[in-house]
């Protein structure tokens, strides 16, 4: 069984909470320390952002921290690689790495499967590459138990968010606001709609992304959600911080109320 | 098997392997809503008697086809003709593009309209038939493209468009489109977005095509009245490529004309300081489309260097990634320098100043010409005029205008 499978049933009724975090930023060395405090806080899944230089679907927040994590080194496969160190100590929490296509592409199917495979990955997530232009990769990442995440959004029709559920693996990621990442003004009645809408097409979880950024607006979508993905406010915490120490204690006292206000529900 | 080349791209957007619709989840539905929009009024009568009209009144169509006697001495080669869209409204080809997109856009609803631009001749093009048709009009440039193209910066503000700075990535036309598409997922019930180049998802490829097809369409005919029969060649410069799918798409089937894209060579092609994505780049996906992009080893898009913005673009529209793979078009490149002489040639023996991105033809064009025999023909498209670079040649040159 999946990791993210096994996450999800283990949750009974619980809220999942999935941070995003951009590998590599603000410095390449925090980022395992990071992910395993987010876990320690209460994370049950974690989004590894790949640095784009292009993120088209993303807000300033970022794309200025994948700017910042390029110039310092940071791709894809460093992306992996970290993912492989987290694993050394973490085998439960499921992993996926969220980026844009042509990096994975750049490199081959083939390739980035079973790097991320070996390195303990459990799903991927590209903002660029719905189904249709999807079938190859996706059939690669089955042929090796990897999950690729699809989005479904706001303007997204009812015929294909069936098609959309039929491709999808792990969780359907609902995006709450016509928009780029960690922009303001969720409106919650509708978000709560759709997903009610999303889960008629399918028995997988729904986690609900973009625009999330406190305990606030995490509880106001997670009423029939599954999970929800805070991302841009933390990067953008994150990036204040000068030490590994301060970002590790931005980064706890940031998921502790969102996690308590979930578990609340 | 011979490619019948006019029945690309297929129904989802494919030009072989390149094409297609690789964009986020919010753009899909509004996608397919221009793909049907567009698929019902490509072959509508009114909407087609509309546009040929617009084009030859408000655009000045059919732009001249000339035959540049003194370049062709000067050459000693081939008889040399040019295809004028500099002599178009706005002074380039972009906007028989913007006239057709607009009206699109119209007939769909649409209240505001967004655009990129590079060089800034899309982004007049576009903000010249929004202050026609009385639309609200935001054009996204590259800090760095501001500042070379002042000119049109000025030209924009003056039909009333807003010009928003991109100062993200590397400032440039690649940048402005990643900005115009954040904003078209912002506001994708109200903004129509007017793609000035033959890149993005489908159906914009094969839509900008579709309305820069007038200038291939026109050439064929007016070298059939002037000459007879087909030229033996085209050239035209490729950055994303519209001008030069505009000339070649009625020509694809006549596989006795050569097809030459050029690339800019920038510093040259092996110094890496180039904008040729097909000939110095690898396949990849970028900005909606699968194409040749110019990438790191990790699949960062590199910054490109190029004399002239229009040609600035590290990708290049799908179906000229396809026509390279299958060998139709040859896609060969210029460098700056090249470009340049090129430019004072052009505008020394025939009194025409081309666009830098044109110049990159013309200088192919001229090489071309003195490889072939004095009874053949090609066409080079001056696909738009020089006069926003006399500042940018002047710099370079150390001379204070």
């Amino acid at each position: 069984m999946s990791l993210l499978k096994t996450t999800f049933e283990q949750l009974e009724g619980r809220k999942a909470l999935i941070p995003f975090v951009t590998a590599g930023y603000p410095d390449p060395k925090w980022t395992v320390d990071i992910m395993h405090e987010l876990v320690k806080n209460g994370a049950d899944v974690i989004e590894l952002g790949m640095p784009f230089s292009d993120p088209m679907a993303d807000g300033p927040v970022i794309q200025q921290a994948s700017e910042h994590a390029i110039t310092q080194g940071i791709g894809i496969e460093s992306t992996i690689a970290m993912v492989k160190t987290f694993r050394q100590t973490n085998q439960t929490t499921p992993v996926v790495l969220m980026g844009y296509l042509n990096p994975v592409e750049c490199m081959g199917y083939d390739q980035f499967v079973a790097q991320a495979k070996a390195a303990g990955v459990d799903a991927l997530l590209l903002v660029d590459s719905p189904p249709e232009e999807s079938k190859e990769l996706l059939e690669k990442l089955k042929a090796q138990d990897l999950e690729q995440i699809f989005l479904i959004a706001p303007t997204t029709t009812e015929a294909r968010a069936r098609m959309i559920c039929e491709h999808a693996a792990g969780f359907v990621y609902y995006v709450a606001l016509k928009g780029v990442t960690g922009s303001a003004d969720l409106d919650s009645m509708a978000v709560n709609k759709d997903v009610i809408n999303i889960k008629k097409y399918t028995d997988l979880p729904v986690a609900v992304g973009f625009g999330v950024k406190d305990a606030t607006s995490a509880v106001a979508v997670a009423e029939h959600a599954n999970a929800v993905v805070i991302g841009s406010a933390l990067v953008s915490l994150m990036g204040a911080c000068e030490s590994l120490e301060s970002a590790k204690q931005v980064t706890g006292e940031f998921i502790k109320p969102i996690r308590s206000a979930l578990d609340s529900l | 098997m011979t490619i019948k080349y006019s029945n690309y791209p297929d129904e989802k957007g494919h030009f072989g392997q390149f094409g297609g619709v690789f964009a986020s989840e919010t753009l899909m539905h509004c996608l397919d809503e221009l793909n049907t929009a567009y698929r019902k009024l490509k072959t509508d009568p009114d909407f087609l008697a509309q546009f040929n009209q617009d084009l030859a009144d408000y655009v000045g169509r059919p732009s001249p086809l000339y035959l540049a006697e003194r370049l062709t001495e000067e050459c000693d080669g081939a008889k040399i003709w040019l295809k004028r869209e500099d002599l178009n409204h706005t002074g380039a080809h972009k906007i028989n593009n913007t006239v057709g997109q607009i009206l699109l856009a119209k007939a769909m609803g649409k209240k505001r309209i967004i655009a990129e631009t590079g060089a800034g001749q899309h982004g007049v093009a576009t903000a010249t038939v929004c202050a026609r048709m009385g639309l609200e009009c935001v054009v996204y440039m590259g800090e760095v493209d501001i500042q070379r193209q002042a000119i049109n910066v000025y030209r924009m503000k003056l039909m009333g468009a807003e010009v928003r700075s991109v100062d993200s990535g590397s400032k440039t036309l690649k940048d402005a489109l990643n900005e115009a598409m954040r904003d078209w997922v912002t506001h994708v019930d109200d903004t129509f977005y007017i793609i000035g180049t033959v890149a993005g998802p489908d159906p914009y490829p094969q839509m900008v095509r579709d309305f820069n097809s007038v200038i291939g369409q026109e050439a064929k005919k007016q070298f059939a009245d002037k000459v007879g029969g087909l030229p033996d060649a085209l050239v035209a410069c490729v950055g994303g490529g519209s001008n030069a799918m505009g000339l070649f798409h009625p020509f694809l089937d006549d596989s006795s004309v050569q097809l030459y894209g050029v690339e800019a060579g920038g510093h040259g092609v092996e110094s890496g300081q180039h904008a040729a994505s097909i000939t110095g780049g690898k396949v990849g996906v970028l900005h909606g489309n699968r194409t040749y992009v110019m990438s790191d080893q990790q699949g960062q898009i590199i910054e490109t260097h190029s004399i002239s913005a229009g040609l600035d673009y590290p990708g290049v529209g799908p179906e000229h990634a396809f026509l390279n793979e299958s060998g139709r078009a040859n896609y060969v490149t210029i460098n700056d320098g090249e470009a340049l002489a090129a430019f004072h040639s052009l505008t020394r023996v025939e009194g025409i100043l081309p666009a830098l991105e044109t110049s990159h033809a013309v200088a192919y064009g001229m090489k071309l010409a003195k490889s072939l025999s004095p009874e053949q023909n090609i066409i080079i498209n001056l696909s738009g005029r020089g006069d926003k670079d006399v500042h940018t040649i002047a710099a370079i040159e150390g001379v204070s205008v």
